[in-house]
């Protein structure tokens, strides 16, 4: 092994008055060569981006103190520098040229009132002394190497007129200004769609390759940094568990925790691992059945009338039958939670018809929302919170009322004692049992889950998906599920609708579709899913971007074309524009 | 009680808090006629006698005890502030609700009234509508309470905005909760901690206003005693036995640096980043 350009030592940092007695990282060890990749893993609150930010120092801006332990770094001049003595004015000249950083939210690390130019060619300024005409030149020509096509004219965009995966990429290209032999990613795709993200891991990796700088990879997906990663450091509660090659992790954990990880995380089987109940049989009464369902919204309006709108849905239509899951996936942007919104009279809808199967109840349809904190109100105790559904369509607070939101929340896994608690004195998971528990308070036929699993840890993940299978064979639920995660979607869909553009663009059996898709959008969705088992695939940078839905006032699409292409599997031919 | 607790903790919520208290018992005194001597009474004999044994804060013109006055003054004062407050909250949060609430068309209309209402000195909207109606306590409550209305608007309406896109609004939507139901439980209860913060601090400002009134003699009429009468009485007097501006004055002083310091410590302690500490 060649000399590390990186050396940590039994580092210690803690927070707060007293560093020593909160500490958050406890004795972190690791050697970086230079052009070698390590993947730090852990859940939120191991300690990662902490140990991190004390390569470059930033961790001090945070609050936080190295209390013991030792950095030495490898300078481009070949002397070695120990990070945790250096003044602040060597860390300037380290930070940038020496060591480069990406962070996890492009928006909010690029100053939205300078064009994207100018701030690269500030990083060009600051680190290299390279001004005026050479320093624009320069920009263009990194620009150009984070393949943000049409570099020149991109200069002069702002950061809100780019798309997150664009932003991305200029920060990296501000990063790679400075030529740094380290670059520190902190999870950078987390913010961003899943066919984006894998565009960003794939220039991440091609990057490397040409420039041969070191990185240092923060996740907290341990399928994702498997394909990118030589060796594997794995932290749980401030301590690095097990470290190793990256394949000696993967297929021969050591540690129980890395085994809990790997386990927990969501694989993704191509279809094989769909569900077998519940398979569509002959024809039956669909309890929802949504026709040529179009959304608009309204922009750029000029003296009361309209330029333009946004066809965040148009003319999608399905059914569902009880007892059904179907999945509407797709990436932020595509109209999967309008779909959702319009359904429950949330959206307004401009034509189309909602037919939901009039039941026992007045609302049939129940939702399930992303964020379990958001969807409570934090200023209500459980008991109101339940009751509220109840209240709402005549009921009074009586036992039987009671003794219903008893049998409901222990149903869902809570306690009895829960009802006199507050949402904000539960776990994130439990909240979102909650949220479930309150959506069955009416005895609906369909719950619209919106994202409904997408806030949670991997492992609590796991855990709500097994009760909602559950509640769905118990009540007889037809679900709705809306999710960006295809892996997700594999464990609790029947059939699957992908929507691209404010469209369906395949729709059918979800066996069918996740081991043959059809349509181009969906393949790529599919390809674009990180997991352990995929990582010796080798990603291609495609910067297919997803086209703009605002239309001129009036605009109506053409019809769509359907092709068959199985019992229940039908593609569109005319892809969206 | 938590929020009291907390206040007490809070180095200048303790001081505003007994300040105010002490204020409410002395006015509680007052207005069971416990002073020290009647504060209306004249005493001829006992004209302008400065500080001392019989009188604590000395006696004006006709021979009447400064602090039997200012005992019954101040209550005089907080009547005004805190039914004047109670209106233009009561009338605020509803405008700002419903404002938010409806939006557009609606929202438009009813907050240019309150900007309408706002772009004038408080003091001499006041005087235009004493000018209209006459001067008297009710009328100072009533003009108070229309200037501090649109501040309470604002208040409410912003928050208001932000809670009905909130999620847990949708959701009650879903379940078809009425709208009565929505704005109380959903809108007003997570308003409380705003409006508590406002309404201590508007009562700092009330208190002001009401003792300007009075100064111009547009507010409490004479033999009553109130806080800003007492120092208009006192003005031409100034050089002679200035116990009877001083006295006014500083309860005037305290008496909002207590509200003031009150509300400061009431919005740190309902501060939503501060209240995981709080509770």
């Amino acid at each position: 092994m060649t000399t590390p350009i990186l050396s940590v030592r039994d580092l210690r940092v803690g927070f707060g008055a007293d560093p020593k007695t909160n500490e958050v990282v406890r004795g972190v060890s690791f050697d970086l060569a230079a052009g070698e990749t390590i993947g730090i893993v852990g859940e939120s609150g191991s300690g990662k981006s902490v140990t991190a930010l004390c390569v470059n120092r930033l961790v001090d801006f945070g609050g936080g103190r190295i209390t013991s332990g030792s950095i030495s770094l490898t300078r481009a001049d070949g002397s070695l520098l120990d990070i945790t003595r250096a003044d602040e004015r060597t860390l300037r000249h380290v930070r940038g040229r020496d060591v480069g950083m990406i962070f996890q939210e492009p928006m909010t690390s690029l100053n939205p009132v300078h064009t994207i130019g100018r701030q690269i060619e500030e990083a060009f300024r600051l680190n290299r002394g390279i001004t005026g005409r050479a320093a624009t030149n320069a920009a263009r020509d990194v620009l150009e190497r984070v393949r943000i096509p049409d570099a020149a004219s991109r200069l002069g965009y702002y950061p809100h007129q780019l798309s997150g995966g664009m932003r991305q990429r200029v920060m990296i290209a501000m990063a790679l200004a400075a030529s740094p032999r380290l670059l520190i990613a902190d999870e950078p795709t987390t913010a961003l769609d899943v066919t984006v993200q894998a565009q960003i891991m794939a220039l991440l990796a091609e990057l490397r390759e040409e420039t041969g700088m070191a990185m240092i990879f923060i996740t907290h997906d341990i399928g994702l940094v498997a394909g990118i990663a030589d060796r594997i450091l794995v932290m749980q509660g401030g301590e690095v568990v097990e470290q190793d090659e990256v394949g000696a992790v993967l297929d021969h954990p050591r540690h129980p925790y890395t085994r809990h990880l790997l386990e927990a995380v969501p694989h993704f089987n191509s279809g094989r691992a769909a569900r077998r109940d519940g398979k569509r049989g002959g024809p039956a009464e669909p309890v929802i059945s949504v026709d040529d369902l179009v959304v608009r919204f309204p922009v750029g309006r000029r003296i009361l009338k309209p330029t333009g709108a946004v066809h965040a849905v148009d003319g999608i239509g399905f059914d569902l039958l009880p007892g059904e899951t179907l999945a509407i996936v797709g990436e932020s942007g595509s109209g999967k939670s309008t779909t959702a919104r319009a359904i429950l009279g949330l959206s307004p809808k401009l034509r189309g018809t909602i037919a939901a199967h009039a039941g026992k109840t007045r609302h049939p349809v129940q939702m399930v929302f992303q964020d379990p904190f958001a969807s409570l109100n934090p200023r209500l105790n459980v008991e109101n919170l339940m009751a509220e559904p109840a209240i709402a369509n005549g009921q009074r607070k009586s036992a039987a009322l009671r003794e219903r939101m008893t049998y409901l929340l222990n149903r869902v896994g809570l306690p009895d004692d829960a009802l006199t608690r507050y949402a904000h004195q539960f776990s994130g998971g439990q909240r979102q049992r909650l949220c479930i528990a309150r959506a069955l308070m009416l005895n609906p036929e369909v719950v619209v889950l919106d994202e409904a699993v997408s806030a949670l840890d991997v492992s609590v993940q796991a855990q709500v998906l097994d009760l909602l299978v559950d509640l769905q064979r118990e009540f007889g639920l037809a679900y709705l599920f809306i999710s960006h995660d295809m892996a997700v979607v594999e464990r609790i869909a029947h059939r699957i609708a992908v929507m691209y553009a404010g469209q369906i663009v395949e729709i059918g059996d979800a066996a069918a579709i996740l081991s043959a898709p059809q349509h181009d959008y969906t393949r790529r969705l599919i390809s674009a899913v990180p997991a352990v088992e995929r990582r010796h695939r080798h990603f291609t940078v495609d910067v297919t971007q997803v086209p703009s839905l605002v239309r001129p006032a009036g605009y109506e699409p053409p019809p769509a074309k359907w092709r068959e292409v199985g019992p229940d599997h039908r593609v569109r031919m005319d892809a969206p524009a | 009680m938590r929020i009291l607790k907390a206040l007490f903790r809070h180095p200048s919520g303790r001081i505003g808090a007994t300040v105010i208290a002490i204020y409410l018992v002395i006015a509680v005194l007052g207005a069971l006629g416990l002073t020290p001597h009647n504060p209306l009474k004249p005493f001829p004999l006992d004209r302008l006698k400065a500080p001392g044994g019989t009188y604590w804060m000395g006696t004006d013109l006709l021979g009447r005890d400064t602090a039997s006055r200012l005992m019954l003054g101040i209550g005089q004062s907080f009547i005004v502030a805190f039914a004047s407050v109670a209106g233009a909250t009561v009338a605020g949060t509803i405008i700002g609700l419903l404002s938010a609430w409806w939006g557009s068309l609606w929202d438009g209309i009813l907050m240019r009234i309150m900007d309408v209402l706002l772009a004038f000195p408080a003091i001499l909207l006041a005087l235009l509508i004493i000018a209209i109606v006459g001067p008297g306590p009710m009328t100072s409550i009533t003009a108070i309470a229309i200037v501090y209305t649109p501040i309470f608007a604002r208040v409410v309406r912003g928050p208001s905005l932000s809670l009905k896109r909130r999620e847990f609004v949708d959701a009650a939507r879903t379940f078809g909760s009425s709208q009565r139901y929505i704005l109380s439980r959903h809108l007003l209860l997570n308003l409380v901690a705003p409006l508590t913060v406002q309404v201590t601090l508007a009562l700092a400002w009330a208190l002001l206003t009401e003792a300007g009134l009075s100064f111009l003699g547009l507010g409490t009429q004479p033999p009553a005693p109130s806080l800003g009468l007492m120092l208009s009485e006192s003005k031409n007097l100034m050089q002679h036995a200035p116990w009877l501006m001083f006295f006014p004055g500083l309860t005037i002083m305290l008496g909002i640096l207590g509200f003031n310091l009150t509300g400061d410590a009431l919005r740190d302690i309902l501060d939503p980043r501060t209240q995981g500490r709080a509770s």
